[in-house]
């Protein structure tokens, strides 16, 4: 493992530097809240941030992708044939991502990544980008990523790790994509006692943690009976389908696919999506398998803590970031739920005498 | 990297109406590419992503049988947006098709045993595909004794008719065909619903006897208590769910029961499968 040291003014020059071999993304501060957005040139990623609003998961998966565009124009020799556009393959940086948005890369990985199929979008952009993460001296506090698998030094799903040191930076590098971006950006300036401070910083932050879920138990529950479970009703009560907790989380990755027309030109495309809308399981038919409010928000929950447990036994589908806990409109809140179902024991068979 | 989203370019080769509602309609597709059909090798339960360009796309059970070569055949119902645009396009007409998906009947496991096939309405689609897969003089040996129970609602309302009539006149075949009315004085066959029908004919259970069930939703809820009656095992019971679908490849998921993508690793399941998955279907 290497490490360095580099000034915060090493690091604007890198940056900057970096710029012409990546694009590269990086927090910055739009109105009230932080977002991961491309940074033009001369534009350095705000650090003053804890997290930002929406998870960077947009950085690899955009929210609208073309996956074909075709023409139905039939005195053209391929119309109505279906054609990959151009793939924008040019190497990423991700500059400040906290560690457990990156973890969630790895999680939303086994989805887009399968032995049966890969989805090259998906998959060919998150090859191409280099994570580097910021570590969290001070987690919000509805942040539970240490009892969620990951944590605030958390290294899973990182190429490079910072340890912001005030005046300068100790940066762990972590893989051999990480060790390029660094001789991009021309850091160097060896670090070699740094390990300990990463190894402290990792104890103080996890300290500060006060919040957590226990899931231990998820596996071991009958998917039916947790399913039939009568605490459905009241978790899903006050939801009001909204959509918030999933276009914000860094795991949920269902999507939509879409063609437009304009004219003779077309395109198909992805959007994400979201399992709390109605439309999202409602067949030709008029039937619709999830078609109560109380069916949508437990399929949410039964996808993060259950099913997902079941099908990789990778733990579960949540980093514990905290942004649908902070920002769901009527305070539904995954840690609770998560508690609820990790305690949760079926109702004694009555006998029917 | 190969991309699952990408439809292969087809030609719609003929178009029949099949139904007297003309709400069925009976396509053959072919290969702009015939490389693209060695590519797309399926067997009898699988489906596959019919891509209209500019509309989107539906999946639909594959009608033609793997032993038929040089077509792929769909019969599908006018339904809604895709469906329609479907039923509006002409032979010679471009579009595409992305497949084979989902997993087939199990038929390694159907070796050497008999197979009762029990169709309602236009859910007959993977079933005529399972038939003349198992009739096809390569595989009929296969196989043990073969019952098909098909309903409709009327005559006319019945799928492939004309191979309906071959197959009723072959003897390593036995057909209970059923309407649930016939206006027409010269119907031969069975009035009455299919479950009735299947417990007038289905064979009796045995550990070498294995039913597949298609159907709408309230044919399958009165036919599985005729079939446990008759002692079939829900091990013994085979179904093919539909649900809503999109990417068809297990990655939008919407189309899950459980952890189970119907897409991926259904759309065939047994009944004893489906009692331990959420019924979400
Ligand atoms: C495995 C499988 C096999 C099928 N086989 C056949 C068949 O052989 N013949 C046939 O006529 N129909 C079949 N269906 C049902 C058929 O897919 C729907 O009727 C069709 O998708 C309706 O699309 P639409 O655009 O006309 O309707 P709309 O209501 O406009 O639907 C919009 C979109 O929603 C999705 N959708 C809507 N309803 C369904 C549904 N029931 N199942 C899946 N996706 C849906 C589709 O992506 C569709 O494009 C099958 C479905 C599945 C899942
Ligand atoms: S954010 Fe809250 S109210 Fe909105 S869909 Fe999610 S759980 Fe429901
Ligand atoms: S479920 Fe909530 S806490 Fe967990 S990763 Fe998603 S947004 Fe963060
Ligand atoms: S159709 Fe997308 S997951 Fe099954």
């Amino acid at each position: 493992m290497r490490f360095l040291k580099i000034t915060k003014n090493d690091w604007a020059r890198g940056v900057e530097g970096l710029k012409d071999s990546f694009r590269v993304f990086g927090p910055v501060l739009e109105r009230s809240h932080f977002n991961f957005r491309p940074l033009e040139k001369g534009q350095e990623p705000d650090f003053s941030f804890r997290n930002t609003r929406l998870s960077p998961k947009s950085t690899v998966y955009p929210q609208s992708e073309i996956l074909f565009t075709y023409t139905l124009d039939k005195s053209r020799p391929d119309h109505h044939v279906h054609k990959e556009p151009p793939r924008d393959e040019t190497p990423r940086a991700i500059l400040g991502i906290r560690p457990c948005d990156a973890k969630a890369f790895g999680l939303v990985k086994l989805n887009f990544d399968t032995p049966e199929y890969k989805d090259p979008y998906w998959l060919s952009a998150y090859e191409a980008t280099t994570l580097v993460g910021l570590a969290c001296d001070e987690p919000c506090s509805a942040c539970f990523c240490t009892s969620a698998g990951s944590g605030p030094f958390d290294e899973a799903g990182l190429d490079v790790l910072l340890k912001d040191e005030g005046d300068h930076y100790l940066v762990k590098v972590l893989t051999e994509k990480g060790g390029k971006l660094v001789s991009a950006a021309g850091w160097a300036g060896e670090a070699s006692g740094a390990e300990k401070a990463f190894v402290d910083g990792a104890a103080v932050a996890a300290e500060k943690i006060t919040s957590f879920v226990s899931a231990d138990k998820l596996a071991g529950k009958v998917t039916n009976q947790l399913h039939n479970a009568k605490f459905w009703d009241d978790v899903a009560f006050s939801c009001i389908n909204c959509g918030t907790c999933t276009f914000l989380c860094p795991t949920c990755w269902c999507f939509d696919i879409q063609d437009e027309v304009a004219g003779t030109d077309g395109v198909r495309m992805k959007n994400w999506d979201s399992c709390m809308f109605p439309l999202f399981t409602l067949h030709g038919t008029g039937h619709n398998p999830r078609g109560q409010k109380t069916d949508r928000v437990r399929q949410r929950f039964m996808h993060k803590l259950k099913y997902f447990v079941d099908r990789y036994d990778k733990g579960i589908m949540c980093v514990g970031c905290g942004r649908c806990v902070q920002h769901c409109p009527v305070n539904i809140d995954i840690r609770r739920v998560c508690e609820i179902m990790n305690e949760y024991e079926p109702e004694p068979e009555t006998c029917p005498a | 990297m190969e991309n699952p989203y990408y439809p292969y370019p087809v030609r719609i080769a003929s178009t029949v109406i099949e139904t007297e509602d003309r709400n069925l309609k009976t396509f053959k597709f072919e290969f702009l590419d015939p490389a693209d059909e060695e590519k797309f090798s399926y067997m009898p339960g699988q489906f596959a992503e019919l891509s209209v360009t500019g509309k989107g796309e539906i999946p639909i059970g594959i009608a033609s049988s793997p032993t038929e070569k040089g077509f792929l055949m769909f019969t599908v119902n006018k339904v809604g947006v895709v469906s329609s645009a479907l039923h509006n396009m002409v032979e010679g007409d471009i579009m595409g098709v992305r497949g084979p998906m989902g997993n087939w009947y199990p038929w390694e496991k159907l070796q050497g045993k008999n197979v009762v096939i029990i169709g309602g309405g236009f859910a007959f689609t993977t079933l005529r595909s399972s038939i003349v897969y198992m009739l096809h003089p390569d595989n009929r040996k296969k196989f043990g004794d073969i019952h098909v129970v098909y309903g409709a609602r009327s005559p006319g309302m019945l799928l492939y008719r004309d191979e309906l009539a071959e197959w009723e006149r072959r003897d390593d075949i036995n057909m209970h065909i059923t309407v649930d009315r016939a206006d027409d004085p010269d119907w031969k066959y069975n009035v009455g619903f299919v479950p009735s029908i299947t417990e007038k004919n289905a064979p009796k259970a045995d550990n070498d006897t294995y039913a597949i069930v298609c159907g709408p939703p309230i044919m399958i809820k009165f036919t599985q208590p005729v079939l446990e009656k008759l002692g079939y095992a829900h091990d013994h019971i085979i179904m093919s769910l539909e649900n809503r679908m999109k990417c068809g490849i297990g990655m939008c998921g919407r189309c899950n029961i459980g952890m189970e993508f119907v897409c991926k690793d259904g759309p065939v399941f047994t009944l004893e499968e489906l009692n331990r998955t959420p019924r979400e279907y």
